[in-house]
């Protein structure tokens, strides 16, 4: 089930310069952890030690922030799009 | 209004969408500027350029070199200034029948409703997360729209939290990342006209929210990636369960230093990271080198910033390489990390401490330090 991780361009300079990416699994969860396994760099930025998500990296599946929606729990479709949104505090 | 005004404001005028009342609307308006820097700049300008009758800004430091890049409101002859100054005297500039208030100082957990209270709306142009959280509460608990934006190296971020019965920061990004994780623009860099594409975005949602014109960010969030030059917006829901704007246990203002990991360290993982690591001066590294002691220098920064400026005799080991190149350092032999301000050399120096290393030490301030103290040769940037 190929769902297509978007990184915004500070993510992306650890997936080899890749906006997104291709990962698979039943669950956002894995589809990360997929992510993780294919690029090590990206990993810890995406969640923590354990797997669990950040409550500042917010994920949004379809546009929909999964927070809200079973966090890495929530199925994954084939063809889903996935988008990662780092917390940043610059001004 | 005057003639003049009527005059000055006449393109706005004769937009049917926007008319006379909508000028008067924002003339009778006051909003407060978190911040004078990057995101502040183009909005003050812009909303004094429209026409806000009263403006506040916020901000304790003076104009630097390094912010002319961006920080539009500043120029040349305004370094070593207060940014306050500086700013007030570019708005005045730019349209006097702007009213300016200054508030000079940090906003914090004890003056913020002070300060924020009696403003129609805040621009949040602040650069850290502890204030991030702190105007979001604050605007939460007075109920004052947070017209919010953010930027990193080439993405920025905007929205408009704490307006009725919308999301707030918090229902985003319910904590914030500990210290050390996400870098500063000061550390990471930044886009000069990213806060350009940014401010310019929270000065026009605050200008239709005045007037009552228009769809709002109000439960959406803009991404905006000037590297592809792509611009997305994403729904962002209310949060039954946030603190601040959901069950609304934050009845006051909290210590956001200890939010943010900057205080009192927290429980658990977060105490490894905030455990100190020995510290040298530049001027004791310096006569260290004099005297020819042995130790290696480890220069943990990027090899971008090793093509600026660098110490001699240092070695580059990045730190996203460190842990992987651990094994070109000798254990038994003294270490001095750096970096460009400290703060990254100072993850380095733990992280060496965490795999045996008995004498590790981090340059205070960096290279940057390096160069005010002891080699002025040595760029600055």
């Amino acid at each position: 089930m190929p769902v297509t991780i978007h990184l915004p361009s500070q993510l992306a300079r650890l997936a080899d310069g890749k906006r997104s990416i291709s990962a698979g699994g039943a669950t956002v969860g894995e589809a990360v952890e997929q992510a993780a396994a294919a690029y090590p760099a990206l990993g810890p930025r995406l969640r923590d030690e354990r797997g669990a998500p950040y409550p500042f990296v917010t994920f949004y599946l379809n546009d929909e922030d999964i927070r809200l929606a079973g966090g890495f729990a929530r199925t994954i479709a084939d063809g889903d799009e996935l988008i990662v949104v780092p917390a940043v505090a610059g001004g | 209004m005057s003639q003049a005004e009527i005059l000055r404001y006449s393109r706005h005028l004769i937009l049917p969408e926007f008319g006379i009342e909508s000028q008067r609307k924002l003339k009778a308006a006051s909003v407060l500027l978190v911040g004078a820097g990057g995101l502040g700049s183009p909005a003050a300008l812009y909303l004094a350029a429209a026409g806000v009758g009263h403006l506040g800004l916020v901000d304790f430091d003076v104009v630097d070199l390094t912010n002319l890049q961006r920080q539009i409101i500043h120029g040349t002859s305004d370094v070593g200034r207060p940014k306050l100054e500086s700013a007030r005297d570019r708005i005045a500039e730019m349209n006097p029948n702007v009213r300016v208030t200054t508030h000079d100082a940090r906003l914090t957990a004890s003056n913020a409703l002070d300060i924020i209270r009696g403003y129609d709306l805040v621009v949040d142009g602040t650069d850290n997360f502890a204030t991030r959280y702190l105007v979001n509460d604050a605007c939460v608990l007075l109920g004052v729209p947070n017209v919010y934006g953010s930027i990193f190296r080439f993405v920025g971020q905007a929205s408009v939290f704490a307006h009725s019965d919308g999301p707030c920061y918090r229902c985003l990004y319910p904590e914030p990342p500990p210290p050390g994780l996400v870098p500063s623009c000061a550390e990471g860099g930044v886009l000069g006209v990213l806060p350009g594409l940014v401010g310019v975005v929270q000065a026009t949602e605050a200008i239709k929210l005045i007037a009552g014109i228009g769809e709002t960010l109000v439960g959406r969030l803009l991404l905006v990636d000037a590297l592809t030059m792509s611009f997305r917006t994403l729904k962002v829901s209310k949060d039954p369960a946030c603190p601040a704007c959901g069950t609304r246990v934050i009845r006051e203002l909290i210590d956001y230093e200890q939010l943010c990991g900057l205080g009192q360290p927290a429980q658990g993982a977060q105490v490894a990271q905030a455990t100190p690591v020995a510290e040298i001066e530049p001027h004791e590294l310096d006569s260290r080198i004099r005297r020819g002691d042995v130790f290696d220098l480890i220069d943990v920064r990027e090899p971008h910033e090793w093509t600026i400026a660098r110490i001699a005799g240092a070695k580059l080991i990045p730190l996203g390489e460190l842990e992987r190149r651990v094994g070109e350092l000798d254990p038994s032999r003294e270490i001095v990390v750096h970096c460009k301000g400290g703060a990254r050399s100072a993850r380095a120096a733990r992280l060496l401490a965490d795999r045996g290393f008995g004498r590790v030490a981090n340059l205070a301030g960096g290279i940057t330090r390096w160069s005010e103290e002891v080699d002025p040769g040595v760029p600055r940037y």
